[in-house]
This record gives C-alpha cells, structure tokens and sequence, in this order.
C-alpha cells in the first residue's frame, strides 16, 4: 500500500506518523513543496524574535527522523491531481502514482488587490522565506506599518517591537482580532498595544503602497498615507487548492471533506488548513486554519485511510492563544455566544483582565478570556466534552473564574 | 536566610507605601512572627497610646519557615496594641494567607496611621496598592472575600478581612482569613478596622527558598513530619477530631467551666463534642462534620469542616448557612455552649459560622453571653434590656441571636460587643467578668487545672491557653504527667511552656506540633532554614525574651502586678463537682515563685541582671 | 511494569505539601503557583481534590506541539516538556482538555508533570496517601483518560487501535 501525503506541515506529519504507527510496512512518501524540512508557522514569531534559531522551527528535530520512520520525502511541489489514474503530477512533470492519498496542502497568506503590494518591501509573513525577509529588513529604527491585526498580526508585534522597530497597525476591521474577540477584548487589546508604543489604527485601510527613494508611501483610506521601510502583509490566508481545479475533487472555500475527511474521490482524503472541515460548534464545514485541527484531521485522516473509515470527525472546536507582547489571550468555541445564550463576565480594565463565558442551556459553548492561562485547557475539555453543568451552571454565573473546579466537580461525577 | 528579608511600610495616613529591609539584629534576637513583630511595635509606639487611634500600628508577619515544607509552616501574627485589654495583642493564624505574603517576598507588613476612607492592600510580589474599598465596607468577610476573588479574577488569591464588628468597634473583632481562620484574639480586627483599612488580598509566585542548608532542611523537615504522624495525638487524635478532641477528656477531669465558671462540669457535654459532631443527625442522617482540613504545609489537618441541619431553626431560609464551612473547635464548642449551659451542637455551629462571617472571636464573645445569661438571672439585665429574649443558661435562641445582633451591631449586640468586663461594669456586676487583663478565659478551668490558671494570669495578652499550654502536661502528659490539681513545681512549668510557646510562634509554626515535637525538633529545621546556630536552649532563651518584651510593654502600657491574678470566684468558690470539687485555684500562691523564675521583683518587672541576661533595653 | 499516579480526593486534607515538594524539586523553591500538581478546594462541599496530568495515552499536548518539544519518556510513561525546544507559542495549554499543561510566565515555556523521572515528590510528600504511585493496571486512572478521550473525539475512541 503506497500512502502519499502532499503537505510537509504538521497535519502531514502527524498522518504520515499516524499511518506508520498502523502499519510497519506501508510505503509513505511525504511531497512537499517547500525547500526546509517540515517546519512550524507557530514558531515564526521566536524565530522572528531570536529567541531561536532558524532549526527550533522544525516540526522534527532529528536529522534522519523521517527517514528512520521510513517516509520518503520528496521536495517538489504538486501541480496536479488526476484521480482518474491515481496519479500526481510534480513541479518538474514527474507523475508518481499513489493508493491512497492525503491531501494537506495547508494555506497560503493572501495579499489585498492595491496597487503596490507587489513592491519590493512589501513582504507576508507566513513562510520561513517571508520571515527571514522581514527579519532582514525590519532593523532598528526603521519604520514598519503591519497590514491586519489579526491572530498572525499580533503574534509578530513582540518580535517586530524586540527588533526595535518604529511600528503602526493598520486594521480594516473594527477592532484588532474581530474573528478572535468581542469590542471589548479587542479595546483593551488595543490600548495594551499602544501602552507599549505601538501606533494601532482600527476602521482603517491601506489603499496603495508606492515606493519613493529608498522608502515607501502607504497611502491610507482617509486620505492621510504613512512613512514605512517595510510594509508586513497579514490580512488573511486562503486554502492551497488552486492547483485541484479539474482533478475532480469537489472544492469551496476549501476541499469539501465528509465525516471522515475524505473528499468525493473515495481514496483521496483531506487535512488541515486546506480541509473544510467540521466545526464542532455550529457543525457547520468550514476551514479553521488552526493547529490543533490540522493535527486532529492528519491524526483522523490517516487513521481512516489505514483502517477504511472506522473513525468518525464530530468536529473541531475553533480556538486560540495568543500572545500580544506578553498579554496573553484566548478565544473557545462561539465565544460571540448563541441565540437566547447567556453569559457570565468579568472585567478589570486597569489590569487588563478579561473573561466571558458563554452558555446554551446547561452547556458552556465558548469562552474569551484576557490574562487568563492556568488550567485553560479546561474550556476545551468543558465544551467539547459537552460536560453537563449542574448546578456548576449557576455557580460560573456568578464567578466565571470558577472554570476548573466546574470541570473538575463534572467531570469527577461523570467519569 | 530563609527570611524574605524585606518588610513593607503601608502609611494609611498618607498612602505611602515603602520597602525596607529586616533589621538583621533584631531578627537574630527574636526570630520572626511574634517575636519580631512585637520588637518592631516596641520600638516604634508608644505603649500608652489609645489602641484605636492613628498612633497605634499593626503588623502583620510570618517566621522564617513560614512558606516552606516544615509541617504547619503556615502560620503567621498580627501584632498590635489590643482594645480589648490595652495590653500588647499577639494573634495568630493559619489557612493560607501567611504562606502567600512570604512567598510574595514579605516576612511582614507594618500599618501606620489611618487612612481617611476605607481601602485595602494588595499585594502582588513587589506590586503594592491601596485600593479603594468603599464597595465592600459595611459588608461581611464573606462578600468581601468573594467580591475581591471576582474583581481581581484570581481563585488564588488569598484574603485576610474584618467583617462588621470590626468596624462596628465591637471590642473583640478579629481578622479572619481564607474564610475561616482567623487571628481572632484581643481585638486586633477592631484595630484594622479604626485605620479603615477593609482587608489585605495577597498572590505571591517569587517561592520561598534561599535555606541554609537545603538537604538539611528537607531531612529535618521529614523527620518532623514522621513524629507527627506516629504520635496518638498528631497523629491520630486531631484529624480525627479535632481540638474537640478535648471536650469529653475535660468534662471528665472537672475542668470544663459551666455556665459562666459557676460550675466545671456540663451535662451536656458530650452533645457538643468532637465525637458528636462524627454521630449522624436525626433529622438528615448526615454527622455534623463533613471531613478534616489542613492549613498551609499542616500534616496534622485537626481543622473542622462542618454543616448545619438545614432544619434547625437558626438557618431556616438562610441557605448561605447551608454549605460546608469552618466548623467547631474546642475553645468555640466551650465558650459558645458549655459556658452559656447550651447543648444544641448546631446553634452552635451556627454562630461559629457567624463568627467567621462577619470576624469576631467566639471564645469573647460566648464568655461574654454567659456574663449576661448569669446578670439576666440575677435581675441585673431585664427582658427589655436583652431584646425580649429570656437571657436564661441553656438558651440557645438567646445565643443565636445575641450573635445577630452583634453581627449587625444592632440592639442588645451593641452591649454583648463591648466583651464581658465593660458589659459587667456597665450593669454593675464587675466580678462575674471571667477575664484577665480583660480578655476572657478559654476552655479550661484554673481550679481543676492548676497550672494554667497561673498562665491565665500573666499571659501577656489577657487570659489565654496558647501562650503557655500546660494542659498538655497537666491532662494529656505531654512531656510528661503532672498532677493538675497541685500548684507544685506548676510556675516553673508555665515559664518552660510560655517561652517554648514565644519560640514555636516566632518561627511560623503551629503550637500543635508541640504535643509530639520539642524544641529539640524544632530547632534543626530553624538552623537547616536560617543557619546561625540556632539550638533547643537559644530558641527557650529567644522565647523568653520575648516575654519579657512583651512584659515591658505592658508595664509601658500601664498593667501592674495587681492585673496579673484572677477573678474572685476562680480564687474563693471551690469547684462544685468532679476530681477538683472542694479545691479552688492557688494563683496567689504560685505568683510570687514565677516571679521569681521570671527574675521579675516582686512588682513583676524584670531585674536589671534579667534585662541584661536578655539583651534587653532599660 | 508502568507506574502511574493514583489521587484519592476523598484522603485529601487540602494541605498542599504535595504543591511544596513539587514545586521544591522543579523549581527549587516552596512555591505552589508554580506546582505542577495543584490542590483545588471546594469549599461548599468541604473537599480538596488534587490534580494533575494523567500521563493520558493520546497527549494532546503532544501532538498539538509544533516544535515536537514534547516527548514520551519511555520508561517512566510521562509526557515531558524539553525546556530547551519549547517556543512557549501555548498551542498545548489549550489543547489538553484537562488543563494539566500550564504557561509559566517567568521562563516563557510550559510546565507540565513528569513524574520526576519515576519518583513523584508528590507522592513522598503526601501524609495521607491521597496520592500514589501504583501500577498502572490498577488505577482508576483508566476511568479517567477513558472520560478524557470522550471529552474530545480521539481516534482511540473508535475502533482503531494506535
């Protein structure tokens, strides 16, 4: 049995694991487009920051880890999938056939349509390249103007402030992390941000980037434009599904997977940030684009491609933690709470402190929270345990920062 | 070492807030907690200041093993000049609050002045505030314990508090913490309260380290802890019961003070014990007591943890009383039952309950009903006087509401507040207040105990059994059996038990180590922790200076050896029943060979050669 | 044969020397923030119950991991946190649904407990047996990563066996 993984990130890497676990003998080759031995986005920022090397980014850190697990790793990109012939088509026209297939081809960060993004210093960061390049070019006493203050956004403001940049935030939305945060986190998210010198600026946007002299002229929407030697892009990312277009895979936001994460070609299965798959919350399909889900789907992928569908994906809970310049935040579930939901809050906007549980029924279904890390892990356990509350229910009314000993007393009585 | 090193300087006046760092003499001279703490208010008040006003400080501190592994290593003082007695007031507590303030670098925290409106100290390491505190002023150490976990969102914040009697001015408000420990002896929460100062929330994540000898410590402190565990009583008798352990074992031997000390044996008594409270309910088949509980590092755990009959009339429709909280222990199971003729173990439970919430100290406050119960019998109190309650011995109806009113500081509380020697001056009845230095007596009679009514008598902070427990040699033959009912060999005995006790304070331990532990147990741990060659005889030497400080003070403060005796009855009305009937208490007789034990004159103040042996000032 | 933590809550005197000794032999202070077992009272129901990792057998704080700093001692069965490759990004802390992997601020890395190589301080430190460290076959600790798998939708949970 020939299992091919296309997508060197951690969804691939956990499959490829997963299926050698299950089977000592099959033959796995992990395609993978990038030039680097699969490595983690999550670890750019302490890239970006020095904190470690360009090797600390590494998603395996033995030399011959791969091939000591006996998985082929081939280092082109895929072009093509004709799954008519079970084949794929590499970069340089190589066509290497599989059984079965995982398709983990994760996201690519997207550029805004204005004119000028393409310039020189205007650079993404999503990829190793694009952080070697902004660490080579956001030097100190330059000016940076950062495009989104979304999760990507804001997990880079520490290293970019540590490289003692003069920095400016440009978000169009609202607030900073609207798909993370409610108004009043992404408040305090921001005057944190500016108590540390940080230039942020909410309902605005970029409308073009033009390069004078050495530097750049970021024009703004309000007429106004900025000074910047670097522009950093981080509005968004989109699924890598552009090269599956004819192969007969059905494909929207991202490739549509069943229960199984497998798409509507029997033998071709889908993972990570290129899977529209199960959010646990709403049960609706969608791409998550988080870590946690890329390693759950490569982990529930492989196991149904090894063992024929005998695992069932109820879904993914949507969450995050995230680190803007040592204020630590985090988002669970529908933290934006539900129709005829209640919600329990606290808020201590001196010392940044912020928690909002949110209820359907007896159940907690999302969580924000400021300042909060210990047990954190809890909300997941809560929610996606669809742990019963009781009388814990009135009790996190009251104080929500009851979280653990609510876990703790239900999952005690139900264990 | 094993110090923090640092203390903080909180001028409520002003708000100042300073750091300074721990005198280095002093601190080898009188250790930490207690010892320390009263050397800092020596120095700086003036002891016959009026307790409740700005010029009085109040310290809060922890020992050198405060915070470590050492079993019981929880501990810490509150040291001020007390309203109840106008004598120096050393009150101590466990639960967790003392741990927290060593681990947030602190050995202690000194209060100056008096803020002009209410606020509270928050500490976090090296962040220090005054917060305001008008929110939560008027309310009880309940809300305000919740309301501050809420607004700091922290579970783990630990909180010390007055309740409303403090501010109320209630003579014998204490400060409670974790919700149920309290330092709740001599008034020293009416003192917090006259500086307007509402609570102290503290979260420390520095660690406690920086020992002497690490592995030293760490086999020393394994040592300790084997000892407590193979001895009956640390072992076996206080998790299982508790202080109340007691009750029964008291009652036998005829030492257990009745119905205002007219008597030294209670019917009731087993009602009201700690085997009582394991017995199931007849209303809901539940006991009484729910499970043991430890304070901070405690191996011993005699804590109570308790519920009410949900049926019993104190807490019908009341179901914040309905929960598990700070059960009885002795001295409260006495001073709220026996010693007001009550044998209803959940009326009693009930007011410990209220005790915690709103912070006073129930051994006052119960000795202090039965004061009244016996004036109200005499036709000294009418009907009209005590709120149109019967104020009869047995009431348990005029127990629980006396409770409520001094809670709301309302009616007949405002009377029961001010603690049974001004209550019994007020209506004329001096002699039936069973105090010393105004303080009342715990749960132990001097006459069928010999040797603790002499530690009654000159306890430094008014009648008190924890500054000097000989009930331990007397009753439970720890070190070794006395005889209770002869005052022989009984002064030397209290000093040997006043100074070990002045020791086992300033080092952040529990007193209860000591029915397994001596200072031969005790002092590898201080040298492993501190280092400095701290031995068995330097710690008693350390632990008598601090009496004879304490001592000092009082004499600044105003005491004579007139003060340092007991009420008449004890002296003249023999016991009425049991091993002591017949046999009154032989204070008098003891008085002048602890004296001289002390190296005291015959006024009770300390020689010339005494203050020099001890380092002491003129 | 494989040891594993067995907590009893109802021995629990709620008196935290587990939290000191833990704390003493990972960070070389008495300093119970910084525990990696923590002792959570219920002060309603008069109960302390400690809590720590279960060591579970699906680690989500492993394969949550970007950087493979987590890894399976196999002698010991613990999940240990390599300090030197950790990046402190804290994808773990949210991923453990019980909530035993923690953030420490101080070092910017997580902690979480290893069993101190296979001679828990918690265990030593305890006076009433609240906790011990028994052969796994015999614990309820079963019980308590069978809940844990049904708290999030494991393959384990299904037939597959890994």
């Amino acid at each position: 049995m020939h299992y091919m993984i296309v997508g060197a990130g951690p969804s691939g890497v956990i499959a490829c694991e997963t299926i050698r676990k299950m089977d000592k003998n099959a033959k796995i080759s992990l395609i993978s487009g990038q030039c680097e031995p699969p490595y983690s986005r999550m670890a750019i920022p302490y890239f970006l920051e020095e904190k470690i090397a360009e090797k600390g980014t590494y998603l395996r850190h033995d030399e011959n880890y791969f091939s000591d697990q006996n998985i082929g790793i081939v280092s082109q990109a895929v072009t093509q999938v004709d799954s008519s012939n079970d084949n794929v088509i590499l970069a340089n026209g190589e066509v290497l056939s599989y059984d079965k297939l995982l398709l983990a081809t994760g996201a690519t960060a997207i550029s805004p349509p204005i004119a000028g993004i393409d310039l020189n210093n205007v650079h993404n960061c999503w990829t190793l390249e694009d952080a070697r390049n902004i660490a080579a070019k956001a030097v100190p006493g330059s000016s940076v103007v950062l495009m989104g203050a979304g999760f990507i956004g804001c997990i880079i403001l520490q290293s970019l402030l540590k490289r003692g940049v003069k920095l400016t935030v440009v978000e169009m939305g609202v607030r900073m992390v609207p798909r993370m945060m409610d108004d009043v986190a992404g408040a305090l998210l921001k005057s944190w941000c500016e108590s540390k010198g940080v230039t942020i600026m909410t309902s605005q946007q970029v409308t073009s980037i033009n390069a004078v002299n050495e530097g750049l002229i970021v024009d703004l929407k309000d007429a106004n434009s900025l000074n910047a030697d670097l522009v950093i892009c981080a509005t968004g990312v989109k699924s890598n599904i552009d090269f599956l277009e004819n192969s007969g895979i059905n494909i929207d936001q991202g490739i549509v997977v069943n229960e199984f994460l497998q798409t509507n070609i029997n033998n071709i299965y889908a993972s990570g940030d290129v899977a529209q798959g199960l959010d646990f919350s709403d049960q609706s399909q969608h791409v998550q684009a988080i870590q946690p889900t890329a390693v759950e789907h490569g982990r529930i992928a492989a196991i149904n491609m090894v063992n024929n569908n005998c695992c069932i994906h109820r879904g993914s809970v949507n969450m995050n933690i995230l680190d803007t310049m040592g204020l630590i935040s985090t988002s669970f579930g529908q933290w934006m709470g539900v129709p005829d939901g209640e919600q329990s809050i606290l808020l201590d906007k001196d010392n940044y402190l912020y928690i909002n549980l949110q209820f359907d029924g007896d159940y907690l279904v999302g969580v924000s929270s400021l300042g909060h890390t210990q047990n954190i892990g809890v909300v997941r356990g809560l929610i996606r345990g669809k742990v019963k509350l009781g009388v814990w229910k009135k009790r996190l009314m009251n104080n929500p920062n009851r979280l653990m000993e609510a876990y703790l007393a239900s999952s005690l009585s139900q264990a | 070492m094993s110090w923090a090193g640092k203390l903080l300087r909180v001028n409520l006046t002003n708000g100042e807030i300073t750091s300074e760092m721990l005198n280095e003499q002093w601190k080898n001279d009188y250790l930490g907690a207690r010892g320390l703490a009263s050397k800092y208010l020596s120095e700086e008040i003036d002891p016959a200041c009026d307790p409740l006003s700005p010029e009085n400080k109040m310290i809060m501190a922890t020992g050198p093993l405060t915070g470590t592994m050492a079993a019981t290593g929880g501990r810490y003082v509150v040291v001020t000049k007390g309203p109840l007695t106008n004598c120096i007031a050393c009150s101590n507590s466990g639960g967790f609050i003392g741990a927290e303030m060593k681990n947030a670098g602190w050995d202690m925290v000194i209060f100056e002045g008096k803020s002009p409106t209410p606020v509270y100290l928050y500490i976090e390491n090296d962040q220090v505030e005054l917060i305001a505190a008008d929110d939560i002023w008027g309310t009880s150490v309940w809300h305000t314990d919740e309301w501050l976990h809420n607004k700091h969102q922290d579970p783990l914040l630990r909180i010390a508090a007055v309740g409303r009697t403090a501010e109320n001015g209630c003579f014998y408000a204490g400060i409670v913490n974790d919700l149920h420990r309290a330092a709740g002896r001599s008034g020293v929460g009416t003192v917090m309260a006259s500086k307007n100062l509402k609570a102290v929330a503290i979260r420390g994540t520095l660690g406690v380290g920086n020992l002497a000898d690490p592995e030293g410590f760490m086999k020393a402190v394994n040592e300790g802890k084997a000892a407590l565990a193979e001895n009956p009583v640390t072992g076996q008798g206080l998790p299982a019961y508790g202080t109340q352990v007691l009750m029964n074992v008291i009652n036998e031997i005829g030492a257990l003070p009745t119905n205002n000390m007219k008597d030294v044996q209670f019917d009731g008594a087993h009602a009201i014990s700690g085997e009582a409270m394991h017995e199931p309910r007849k209303s809901d088949g539940r006991p009484n007591l729910t499970t043991n509980a430890a304070c901070f590092g405690c191996t011993i755990a005699c804590g109570r943890i308790s519920t009410i009959d949900q049926g019993h009339f104190s807490v019908e429709n009341k179901s914040q009383y309905w929960g598990n909280s700070g059960g009885l222990e002795y001295e409260a199971a006495w001073a709220l039952g026996a010693d007001n003729g009550v044998d209803d173990l959940d009326a009693l439970t009930y007011v410990n309950f209220v005790c915690n919430e709103e912070g006073f100290d129930p051994i006052t406050f119960g000795a202090t009903v039965a004061a009244a119960m016996e004036m109200y019998e005499d036709g000294d109190l009418t009907i009209e006087q005590t709120g149109g309650i019967a104020f009869n011995f047995g009431s348990a109806e005029a127990l629980t509401k006396g409770a409520e009113w001094v809670a709301a500081g309302e009616g007949f509380g405002k009377d029961l507040a001010l603690g049974s020697k001004r209550l019994c001056e007020k209506y004329g009845r001096p002699e039936l207040s069973m105090t010393v230095k105004g303080q009342e007596f715990p749960a132990y009679d001097p006459r069928g105990i010999q040797g603790i009514g002499l530690n009654y008598a000159t306890s430094n902070r008014g009648a008190c059994h924890v500054r000097g427990y000989t009930v331990a040699s007397e009753v439970l033959g720890i070190p070794e059996k006395t005889d209770p009912l002869t005052a022989e060999g009984k002064p030397g005995l209290v000093k040997a038990f006043q100074d070990a006790t002045g020791a086992v304070d300033s080092a952040g331990l529990c007193l209860f180590t000591t029915f397994a532990w001596s200072l031969d147990n005790i002092a590898p741990q201080i040298e492993a922790a501190c280092g400095g060659g701290w031995t068995a005889e330097r710690l008693a030497e350390t632990g008598e200076r601090i009496w004879n400080l304490e001592r000092d003070f009082n004499l600044k403060a105003g005491i004579t050896s007139a003060d340092d005796t007991l009420p008449e009855r004890l002296r003249k009305e023999a016991a009425k029943t049991g091993p002591a009937k017949g046999i009154v208490s032989k204070v008098e007789e003891m008085m002048p060979e602890y004296y001289e034990l002390r190296g005291w004159d015959s006024d009770g103040v300390p020689t010339d050669e005494t203050r020099s042996r001890l380092g002491l000032k003129d | 044969m494989e040891k594993a933590l067995v907590i009893n809550p109802d021995k629990c005197t709620g008196c935290l020397q587990c939290e000191l000794a833990c704390s003493y032999e990972n960070e070389g202070v008495f300093n119970p923030s910084k525990s990696r077992i923590k002792v959570f009272t219920f002060h309603q129901e008069g109960r302390f119950v400690p809590y720590t990792c279960t060591q579970c057998s699906d680690a989500w704080c492993q394969q949550a991991c970007p950087v493979d700093a987590i890894t399976l001692n196999l002698l010991t069965g613990a999940k240990e946190v390599n300090e030197n490759t950790c990046v402190g990004c804290k994808v773990c802390t949210i991923s453990c649904p019980f909530g035993t992997i923690n953030y420490n601020q101080n070092t910017g890395k997580v902690i979480k407990c290893d069993l101190c190589g296979g001679d828990p301080k918690c265990v030593s430190a305890c006076p009433t047996q609240a906790i011990t460290y028994i052969d796994a076959n015999q614990t309820g600790m079963e019980k308590m990563r069978q809940w844990a798998t049904e708290t999030d939708n494991s393959p384990s949970n299904s037939a597959a066996n890994v």
